[in-house]
């Protein structure tokens, strides 16, 4: 599997990460050997195996529906980037 | 000589008031301060905290209260959350951020009357193997200044070599736990996955990551998980079985106990001396009475490549949250929100945490998620049942813990693959959710050696057995780095 600057750009949109212009062709090199590497697994056939997802497959367990939290939104936001008045700020989103 | 006692031996002088636990505070504070120039393991220092829990300590010692842990000076890995003390997790990311709220490996330790001298350093969020990626610098092992201590736990692996603290904790996703005790020649527990909560440690790869203790000896690390693992309603896979008394059958005989040595951990790429060290290691073992018996674990090459799908698939979901809006880093004078995220994400986290997010995020996207994603938990799937179908025939499996001793700074740092391939022995335990532990087990040109032990699921307490009887008839554990003796 071989990734251009163009497929870095793509990615580093999906998860919403800036990369600088300068790096963009290493991570393309970096990523490409980590998915060669990985190739590996299409070696191996897992026709009829189930998928492993949790390493004692075990379910989630469920709780009575009830308020477990206090309020604790002073607290919380004292570490925030940006707040006014109980609220969290970001730039206008909508015009 | 204070600093090199263990914790059973500490917690032998603190009952018999030999000396107090803020002596003994303000000696491990000093020390630290002393030679951690050289060594870099810490994040932050908590002095006055430490004081304060330890004065408590004190108090409780006096009436005759308390556990084997009450006084004990201890480091937490800058991954668990310490409410009002800064939790960075070892990146730019959480430079700024006091947690609100502490883990519950901490509360269980506070409760238990742990004194709390600090945060270790580490990789960041924890992906690596060498602590290289810190933002805070990389760590020096103790054994070796130009050598790497392992990662991700590298801070707590050399802060417990260089005897700056009697323990510390950790955090094992694909071996960071028992690669840097292999490395730093100390004794690391990678308990079960779902044994100790997960419960305010910062997520890597949710499926994986579990804590564990690091420590001098075996005896001790039945101490501190004693402390550590138990059932706690806000980790969703956290599981409700019974805790043990893990120092209970510590003395127990190992005669018939059945080791299994699989052959894939005996073949490409393990360092002759390594090798060398291991082959005692059985030899001792076969001399307290266990039997040796050769298995396969066929899947295993291809832990690594699940690994590096199943992980980064997780942290790129898991590292969505820092987002630059509720806290952590948050760039200058965003133009719009899609620039709030994408600079703040940018500036906030490190070159490998980056890759690992963006090859998670490749690996599930539209049209590749079949491929990568359900493919590499198939093959973890078929890993597994090596392990299962293994343990029908012994009772532990033991191999190298790592292929070679510490590297040095900057050897591997170039290559993400080769720095992969340093947990070549370890990751597939944390693909099965298996318990696990390093012990040292000699040296090759000076430089420690850990022998890994890998037990059934929830066989902690067997693991921990084998281990103590290994150091009861060998002194690997009680050899200190040079200029910290």
């Amino acid at each position: 599997m071989s990734l251009d600057k163009n497929d870095v750009e793509r990615i580093a949109h999906l998860a919403r990460l800036q990369i600088d212009e300068a790096d963009k062709p290493e991570y393309a090199t970096n990523l490409s050997n980590i998915l060669d590497f990985v190739e590996q697994l299409g070696t191996v056939d897992t026709e009829n195996v189930d998928p492993m997802a949790h390493p004692s497959d075990a379910t989630q367990r469920l709780r009575e529906d009830v308020v477990t939290e206090t309020n604790q939104r002073e607290r919380f936001q004292k570490i925030a980037p940006q707040v006014e008045n109980g609220l969290y700020l970001v730039p206008k989103v909508i015009e | 000589m204070m600093h090199s006692k263990t914790i059973a031996e500490l917690a032998a002088g603190l009952q018999k008031r030999d000396f107090s636990s803020e002596e003994l505070t303000r000696a491990t504070l000093e020390r630290i301060e002393q030679h951690d120039g050289s060594l870099n393991s810490f994040i932050t220092v908590s002095g006055e905290l430490a004081l304060e829990q330890a004065r408590l300590a004190d108090q409780r010692l006096a009436k005759g209260e308390g556990s084997a842990l009450t006084g004990i000076p201890v480091a937490q890995k800058d991954i668990f959350c310490t409410d009002g003390v800064l939790t960075s997790c070892g990146s730019r990311m959480l430079e700024n951020f006091i947690a609100p709220y502490n883990a519950t490996v901490v509360e269980r330790m506070n409760a238990a009357g742990a004194v709390m001298v600090g945060k270790t350093n580490m990789d960041e969020f924890a992906m690596g193997s060498s602590n290289e990626t810190s933002y805070y610098g990389a760590v020096r092992n103790p054994w070796n200044t130009a050598a790497v201590p392992g990662g991700s736990s590298g801070g707590s692996a050399a802060a417990v070599a260089a005897r700056l603290v009697p323990a510390a904790t950790g955090t094992d996703t694909g071996g960071s736990i028992r690669q840097p005790a292999s490395l730093c020649g100390i004794t690391g527990l990678k308990p079960t996955y779902g044994r100790v909560s997960r419960y305010g440690m910062i997520a890597y790869a949710s499926s994986l990551d579990q804590g564990g203790p690091l420590a001098q000896t075996a005896e001790d690390a039945a101490i501190l998980l004693n402390a550590m693992a138990g059932f706690d309603e806000r980790d969703s896979t956290s599981v409700d079985t019974p805790v043990p008394d893990y120092t209970a059958g510590l003395g127990n005989d190992l005669g018939g106990l059945r080791i299994g040595l699989p052959k894939e951990y005996f073949s490409q790429g393990l360092d002759d001396g390594v090798a060398g060290v291991i082959d005692m290691a059985i030899g001792e073992y076969k001399k307290l009475g266990a039997e040796v018996v050769e298995i396969s674990l066929p899947n295993s090459p291809l832990a690594v490549p699940a690994y590096y799908v199943v992980a980064p698939a997780e942290c790129s979901s898991n590292l969505s949250r820092f987002d630059g809006v509720r806290f952590g880093h948050r760039c200058e004078a965003p133009k719009d929100l899609e620039d709030l995220y994408k600079r703040s994400r940018g500036e906030g986290f490190g070159a490998e945490v980056k890759r690992r997010i963006m090859i998670g995020t490749y690996a599930l996207s539209a049209g590749y998620y079949d491929a990568y994603y359900l493919k590499a938990q198939k093959v973890r799937r078929l890993i597994s049942e090596d392990f299962r179908q293994a343990f029908d025939k012994v009772d532990v499996i033991m191999g190298p813990t790592a292929p070679t001793v510490a590297f040095n700074l900057g050897e591997k740092a170039d290559d993400p693959i080769t720095m992969y391939l340093s947990d070549i022995y370890t990751i597939a335990v944390n693909l099965a959710g298996l318990p696990g532990i390093s012990i040292p087990a000699g040296f090759v040109k000076d430089m420690p050696v850990g022998l890994q032990i890998i037990g059934n699921y929830f066989e902690e307490a067997r693991l921990l057995n084998a281990a103590h009887r290994f150091q009861q008839t060998t002194d690997w554990h009680k050899q200190t780095p040079p200029g910290f003796e």
